[in-house]
């Protein structure tokens, strides 16, 4: 033996990223690499199966009866824990929500703990919202269950980067080939990260608008073009996605003021209204109007918006199914 | 230093002295603390034989940069388990950082650290003291007091933080190079690295960790190097981690500053592409770089810019490792892989021949803190008194931490397949570890 | 594992003849095509579904709706669903009060019926539900019996029937055989 081979020892037996990875029995969707393209195409087309289940008198189906799902949000959240929540029902699994207010952790419970009294209450999946980068893949070593990121620090936020191909898919007929420019705080946002994978792995571009005091070091390695005009994008863009900006990275010196921002990188009404070909236009929600876009536009783009909501859900069953779907027992082939 | 009545026999191991290279196949015979003879084919009468066929028989190792966390932080280890490890891994001489609680920034803390050292008995443990009372980085520490102590403190630094402000640097080094001592600099701009998690880059984008840049360290070493050069003051730099640290050293040696530096086997050894798996063994201040970074710092081994290998050894609890990544602790234990490390990363691929990478590890770090001062000395002669590490560089062996003597644990090195082990070391002529056991001391 | 046929047991003509007997056994016992919809259930319940349609609407004068159902949210017994995605149900019509007739092309353990049957009924409240099959093997789970079936099969647990139709195989004819 020579040098201790990254490939051959302990430490890199992970380097290389599973496609859905599998631990022993368990599947965990803990970033946007675990899936290959095929995974998430074949993702969004059961969504749009489950999309529909939302649209009926009755809408639940039985797929995951007798399933338990925790809901572990020690950060936070009240849109993505609903949309999770309805997700796991409308498959009729039993759901248990426990946010960071209500649970130990914030009394200085190890996440360790949490997770072996999880583990103890037999619960097949645990979709969990955590501040700190890392934190669904640190639980995978400690429970015998599936384990769903949903938004872990700065890292990523794999469902959402699937609702929003879902959203992209459903209104422009595409994903291949697409131009999207994502627009704002990038440093900080685990959403632009998890859209940044996923819109390569189909083959989409990514235009980053951002000044250079909100992108985050190295980003350019990841498959992206950079401009600092929000102009020049909107003239090459399919798809505009706004991120939410925070009055924060003000006192952090990453720009001026919000006004300025406004005007260097809002998505204003004089902007869109000089636009001939209007890009598709998105964002996370919520909306910080009058900042990162002007209030006539929100309301006039407000349905695609609302329509990423919705689709959250089919794409949270999507997920949830793939996952936890069905015993296992041979079936008839009838 | 105590000397020892046992009679000891190294038999047929190949000798390392620095200057003098490596020898054939000879026999070490030690008597009185002292080696008596160098020689083939020694007869036995009356020694414990120590058998070194396939060794090589080294002066012991010194590490300049180790956290033995006693007083206050027990928890993580103390003198005694910190000594167990420092001679497992070959060391008689380890030089332990003034973060403990109380820190040791004034002349009976020193002693006490020393101390415990000399009842532990098994290896040399020199504390470093605090550049500033408190380490906080406002009022300077006295370093006369702690310099002319039963510890004979020479080396000084605020490791795990660093002297923010420039003046009080500057009186720092004014006053050092007075006192004859040696500032070790822990050189971090802490405004620029302020929430950092690991090296700031493509990883930490990709991972959502906040970054800690490069500059960070370098504006530091910058600063250190100016102030250096100012006062004629002697500077060792801590852990150096990026490339164009090693350039600006480069430069000041050059110009023939009073300039030495260190880095650790894990920044020679790991990049910031190991962090994927978020291990939080893989934590540590100043962060894993870039392998670019790797590649300057080989370069720097290679070229003599780095004086020294030191461990940086950090040891802490599970709890504190055992967590998310932005809450778990900087640092991790090396004193029970260094050797391994240098022999697997450096030897074998040629950056350092065998006798480079051991000077770096001996006679280095002897002359920058002036061991000679304890009766101390890095060499195998006749005369000399026995601190010997004999270990085998082809002995392969697979790492796991729970093996360590260390009461920590958190080595990213887990399962790692590594070649060179210590076999038996020697201190003031008293066998400390043989056949890869601590032993305890004599009653 | 791969189908090994053994016999072919029905080819195109054969098809043709049973789906016009039972597009006349549906009309019959419903007295007519005024109330009745088809169900398929896919992937080639749907395109029998789609075939009994128009050899009704022939008959009739006008075509019955025809609705697409997916059942894979309502399957007990999911095995192998990574490889295809979950499809669609597509039931354009109200099926209050309607007679449904599910369409599918083997009736096996009755399971994929059950299933079906929840989902239908998950959609709304039918007067009734009817079952139509291409091939019946037997091996029944459940307590389910189709109304109108093509050809009854007997065979072992261990055969399989395939079922091929022209608009996903490119011919028509059922087979028997086994996975090996």
């Amino acid at each position: 033996m020579s040098t201790p081979d990254p490939l051959k020892t302990g430490v890199s037996k992970t380097l290389k990223f599973d496609p859905l990875m599998h631990s022993g029995t368990r599947r965990h969707l803990l970033s946007i690499n675990d899936l290959s393209s095929e995974d998430i195409i074949r993702l969004l087309d059961s969504a749009r199966s489950f999309a529909e289940v939302s649209k009926r008198p009755v809408k639940k189906v039985p797929a995951l009866r007798g399933k338990t799902i925790v809901n572990m949000f020690i950060e936070p959240s009240t849109r993505t824990r609903m949309s999770f929540e309805l997700a796991a029902k409308r498959l009729s699994a039993d759901v248990v929500t426990f946010t960071a207010g209500a649970s130990s952790i914030s009394k200085g419970e190890s996440l360790k703990d949490t997770a072996k009294t999880i583990v103890a209450m037999g619960v097949d999946a645990v979709v969990i919202r955590h501040s700190s980068a890392g934190a669904p893949r640190l639980l995978t070593q400690w429970v015998d269950c599936s384990v769903i990121n949903a938004g872990d620090g700065m890292h990523e936020h794999p469902t959402q980067a699937l609702l929003d191909l879902y959203t992209m898919r459903e209104r422009l007929g595409k994903l291949e080939g697409l131009k999207v420019a994502i627009v704002g705080d990038i440093d900080h946002s685990r959403v632009a990260r998890s859209n940044i994978l996923a819109l390569n792995k189909v083959g989409a571009s990514v235009l980053l608008v951002a000044p250079r005091s909100l992108l985050p070091a190295g980003i350019e390695e990841m498959g992206v073009e950079i401009t600092g005009s929000i102009d020049e994008a909107l003239q090459w863009c399919d798809v505009l996605y706004l991120l939410r900006i925070q009055l924060e990275r003000v006192s952090e010196s990453r720009f001026p003021s919000l006004r300025e921002y406004t005007l260097q990188y809002g998505l204003t009404q004089t902007r869109w209204s000089r636009l001939k070909r209007k890009p598709l236009v998105m964002h996370p929600g919520p909306m910080n109007r009058g900042v990162e876009i002007a209030s006539v536009v929100a309301d006039e783009v407000e349905p695609v918006i609302t329509g990423q909501v919705a689709a959250g859900v089919a794409v949270r069953m999507a997920v949830l199914y793939e996952l936890l779907g069905g015993p296992t027992g041979v079936g008839g082939s009838d | 230093m105590r000397g020892n009545s046992q009679k000891i026999l190294i038999k047929k191991g190949r000798v390392y002295s620095p200057g003098a290279g490596i020898s054939s196949e000879i026999d070490v015979l030690i008597h009185e603390g002292i080696i008596k003879r160098i020689d083939r084919g020694i007869q036995p009468t009356g020694a414990k034989i120590l058998d070194a066929e396939g060794c090589i028989v080294s002066p012991g190792f010194i590490d300049m940069h180790v956290h033995l966390r006693e007083p206050g932080m027990e928890y993580k280890e103390d003198v005694g388990s910190g000594s167990r490890a420092a001679v497992s891994g070959g060391f008689t001489v380890v030089c332990c950082m003034p973060n403990t609680d109380p820190p040791i920034d004034n002349a009976s803390v020193a002693e006490y650290v020393f101390d415990r050292g000399v009842d532990e008995g098994l290896c040399m443990v020199l504390p470093h003291g605090a550049i500033t009372q408190g380490r906080g980085g406002k009022a300077l520490a006295p370093m006369g007091e702690m310099g002319s102590c039963r510890a004979m403190v020479r080396g000084f630094s605020d490791d795990g933080s660093t002297v923010t402000d420039s003046e009080i640097m500057r009186r720092a080094m004014e006053y050092a190079r007075t006192m004859d001592s040696l500032i070790i600099s822990h050189c971090e701009d802490v405004s620029l690295t302020a929430g950092g998690q690991m090296n700031e880059g493509f990883y930490s984008t990709l991972l959502g960790l906040r970054g800690i840049p490069r500059e960070a360290e370098e504006i530091g070493v910058f600063r250190d190097i100016c102030l250096s050069e100012k006062t004629n003051a002697e500077l060792h730099i801590a852990h150096v981690s990026t490339a164009e640290t090693i350039m600006l050293l480069r430069d000041a040696k050059r110009r023939n500053s009073r300039v030495t530096c260190e880095v650790t086997p894990h920044h020679f050894t790991l990049d910031d592409s190991y962090l994927v798996t978020y291990d939080t063994n893989l934590k540590v201040n100043p962060p894993l770089r870039s392998r670019a970074d790797v590649e300057a710092v080989l370069e720097g081994l290679a070229d003599g810019t780095v004086d020294v290998i030191a461990t940086d050894h950090a040891p802490h609890a599970l709890h504190e490792k055992e967590t998310e990544f932005d809450r778990a602790e900087f640092g991790m234990v090396g004193l029970e892989t260094c050797l391994a490390l240098v022999i697997s990363v450096l030897v074998e691929n040629g950056v350092l021949s065998l006798e480079g990478a051991l000077e770096k590890m001996t006679l280095a770090p002897s002359r920058i803190m002036r061991l000679e001062r304890f009766g101390y000395s890095p060499l195998i002669e006749e005369g000399a008194p026995a601190n010997i590490t004999v270990f085998n560089p082809d002995f392969e062996w697979v790492v796991d931490p729970q093996m360590f003597k260390s009461r920590s644990k958190n080595s990213p090195f887990a399962g790692w397949k590594v070649k060179g082990k210590v076999i038996h070391t020697i201190f003031s002529g008293r066998v400390v570890l043989e056949n890869m056991e601590v032993k305890a001391k004599l009653e | 594992m791969a189908f090994v046929a053994r016999a072919k047991l029905l080819d195109g003509d054969d098809i043709s003849r049973i789906l016009k007997r039972v597009a006349h056994e549906i009309l019959e016992k419903n007295r007519g095509a005024s109330d009745i919809a088809l169900v398929g259930i896919r992937t080639r319940g749907v395109f029998l579904a789609r075939r009994i349609a128009k050899l009704i609407g022939e008959i009739e004068g006008r075509e019955p709706d025809v609705g697409v159902l997916d059942v894979s949210m309502y399957r007990d017994d999911v095995v192998a669903r990574k490889a295809s995605p979950v499809g669609v149900t597509r039931i354009d019509f109200d099926i209050n009060d309607r007679v449904i007739v599910l369409v599918d092309d083997v009736l096996y353990t009755g399971r994929t019926t059950r299933a079906a049957m929840d989902a239908l009924i998950d959609l709304g409240r039918p007067r009734k539900i009817q079952l139509a099959v291409l091939v019946d093997r037997g091996h029944r789970e459940l307590p389910i019996r189709a109304d109108y079936v093509g050809k009854n099969i007997p065979t072992s647990g261990r055969e399989r029937v395939k079922v091929s139709l022209e608009e996903t195989d490119n011919v028509d004819m059922v087979e028997i055989g086994e996975e090996k």
